[in-house]
Parts: C-alpha cells; structure tokens; sequence
C-alpha cells in the first residue's frame, strides 16, 4: 500500500518540475513540440529507473556511514558519503552511455527517436536530483527506491508533455513582443505550478 | 576579446538565466530566503571559475571524446569541496539548501561555460568568465529572492523590515509568493522588463 502513496506522491505532490524545478533547463529547451519532448520524458524515466536503483545499492552498502561493515570490523566507522556526487554523477554518466549503446544495438526503432536525446540526459538535473533526495529520505529498501523513481520520472514526463502541448498552442497567438519565447513559457509553467498545488493538501 | 567585455557581458547583456536560459534548475527553489540565495550565488561563483580555470588549463591533454567526463569529474571535485566548507562552517544554512547544493554539479552553467568558453581560451580569461557568470546568475537570484522574502514573510537577511504596526492595521503577508510557481512567474516578469528594455533580445513571431 505504502508503494503506491509514494508513487502517487512523487507524481503529483513532489513534481519534479513543479515543485523542486529540476531538470528545467532541458525542459524549457525541448518543449516546443508534442513529438520531441515525449521522446525525451521517456527516455527520462528510463534513466532514472535505472540509475536510482543502482545509486540506493551503492549508497547502502559502501557511501553511508558505516555501510563498508560486510568488509570486515575495521571498517565499521569508514564515512564516505563525501564522496557521493562524485560517485553519483559518475554511475549517471556511465549509465547514459551504456543506456544509449544497448538502445542503439537492440531497438534501432526507439534509438532514432530517443537517439540525441539520451546524451543530453547526463546533465540533467532531474535525474542527479532523484538521486541526492533518494539520499536524504532514506527509502528503506530498493522497492521504494524504484518506485520513487518512476513516478518522479512520470511526472517529469506528465509535466513537459503538456508544456509542450501549451507552447503549441500558444505559437497561434499575439503575446507582447517581450514577453514572446522564454517570458511567457516561465509564467506558463508557474501557472501550470499553481495548478499542481492542488494535490499538496492531499494526505496519503 | 578584451577582458573587461569578459566580466561585464555576462552581467546584464548576456546574462545566464534571463539571456542563455541555462542554469535555472537548481536555481528557484533556494530563493524562498535572501540568505540561502547569496550563500547559492556565491557558491555557483566559486565553482564555475574554479572549474572553468581548472578546465582551461587542462583542455589541450583532455581528449575530445571523453570531455564531457572529464569536466563532470573536476566540477564534482570543485562542488564537493564547497559542500564541505558549507557543512564545516554554516551547517544551518547548508541544510536548507539540501540537494541544491550538489545539483551545481548538474546546473547547465558551470558545464555551459566550460564548453564555450573554457575549452578554446587561455586559464585566466576563463577565471573570469566563470566568475562573471556565477556573479551574473546570482543577481538574478538575489532580485528574485528580494521580492520573496520581502512580500512572503515582510522580512530581509531574516530581520523584520515591514513594522508591526502593518499588520496590525490589517497588513497580511503574501503566503502565495513564498511557494515554488510565484518563483517562476518572477522570472517571466525579470525576462519581461528586460527585454523591454533591450529590444534586440526579442523573439520572432
């Protein structure tokens, strides 16, 4: 039952976008149409449901203080957990890359619609982002952790897909010569925020 | 082009957020306070000069291939050693800003810079830059936060500017501005009056 108030929860109640504004920058840059920006939120839930798994693994049995126990006595009180966005970033970068040969060998179909995106997604915020709260939350086993990845990385996808079906839209109308392009997508999306903050008085 | 142009464009005339839309990520949600927002800004400063500087003096042995990794290793370094210093000296304030702190790491300025500037110029013009972005990306931040601060709790740096009397003449503050989309609109607003001002940054319909 928890699973699914914690999926529920990291969809609409701590939206990536809207809530935390991770990832934005690709956000605002690859929404200007429906096609492109479905491309690249699955390709974001696909990384993120890869990574934050092994990222929880790898925080649990070596970054955490005292994780380093199963080695033996002497490494009981070993602290790395310094060296996590090090580690973090690195298995991110690693897993986009493998992420995009593997697409490449297997579904040529999914690769030529994914294909640039998938390198863009190192950078990207959301993804690192799901990692570092994973940290600070403290899911309690690897469950929780895929779950929580998957909804935040549905409800990145949810969130640019219906920018993207907005900015359409929007390209129809007369908006102030200043405001055209990058002013009026910022009060779009916090608009769109303030419509999201209806699920915040939800308990779950 | 001449180091004072280096400093100043990224200021205003080029600015990273409102200009090159890069870096907004990780930027909004620290800008509920005034205080989280200059300790953000500063950091973002320190690491993307550090590392464009480290960068540039190592981009003729990085291979081309492989740069992307190596720049994400010496951002990381860079914002490791700000994490600590936070944590080691203003713990309080390092834990309200919690993950935004390692997201520098991802925030598209930092590797933004490297890549146009850092990569094809000398060590210290890239210092610069790096410098003058990180200076350029907390104006925005401080402005933003400004207004937060101010209408959301009628305070600044956490002392009271709005007298009490205010309220009791049935002032209220602004509980909307304090959550994340107000962040947001802001910034349109910034982008606004910025580019009323300067007319070649307008878009074509």
């Amino acid at each position: 039952m928890e699973y699914i108030s914690l999926f529920v929860k990291s969809i609409f109640i701590d939206n990536m976008i809207f809530a935390y504004f991770l990832g934005m920058c690709s956000y605002l840059a690859v929404s200007k149409n429906v096609k492109t920006a479905t491309g690249l939120g699955i390709a974001v839930i696909f990384v993120l449901l890869v990574t934050l798994p092994i990222n929880y693994l790898l925080n649990e049995h070596v970054l955490k203080p005292g994780a380093l126990a199963w080695l033996g006595d002497k490494f009981a009180s070993v602290d790395l957990s310094f060296l996590s966005f090090i580690v973090f970033i690195a298995v991110v970068a690693a897993i986009t890359q493998i992420v995009e040969m593997v697409v490449e060998k297997f579904t040529p179909a999914l690769y030529s619609s994914l294909g640039i995106f998938l390198p863009l997604i190192a950078v990207n915020c959301a993804i690192l982002g799901g990692s570092l709260f994973m940290q600070e939350r403290d899911f309690v086993n690897v469950g929780e952790a895929t779950v929580y990845a998957l909804g935040s990385g549905i409800g990145w996808f949810l969130a640019i897909v219906t920018l993207a079906a907005i900015r359409e839209k929007l390209s129809y109308s007369h908006v102030p010569a200043p405001l055209r392009g990058l002013g009026i997508t910022f009060i779009t999306v916090g608009l769109m925020a303030i419509a999201f903050m209806t699920f915040m008085g939800i308990q779950l | 082009m001449n180091l004072k142009e280096v400093l100043l464009k990224p200021i205003f005339k080029g600015n990273p957020i409102t200009v090159l839309v890069l870096g907004i990520c990780s930027s909004l949600a620290v800008t509920v306070q005034l205080k989280g927002a200059c300790v953000m800004a500063l950091s973002v400063t320190v690491v993307t000069g550090l590392s464009s500087f480290v960068c540039s003096l190592l981009r003729n042995s990085i291979p081309n291939r492989i740069r992307i990794i190596v720049q994400l290793v010496v951002v990381s370094l860079m914002v490791i050693l700000v994490d600590q210093v936070l944590k080691a000296y203003a713990y309080s304030i390092s834990k309200t800003l919690s993950v935004y702190v390692g997201l520098i790491i991802t925030n598209c300025i930092v590797m933004g810079r490297i890549e146009a500037f850092a990569l094809g110029n000398k060590p210290i013009p890239s210092l610069l830059d790096g410098l003058a972005n990180g200076v350029g990306y907390g104006l925005i931040l401080v402005v933003v936060a400004f207004f937060r601060e101010l209408l959301g709790s009628g305070t600044l740096f956490g002392f009271r500017i709005i007298p009490e009397s205010f309220y009791e003449a049935g002032y209220m503050d602004n509980g909307l501005i304090i959550l994340p989309p107000m962040a947001l609109i802001l910034l349109g607003i910034i982008v606004w009056i910025q580019r009323s001002v300067q007319k070649d940054l307008q878009e074509e319909e």
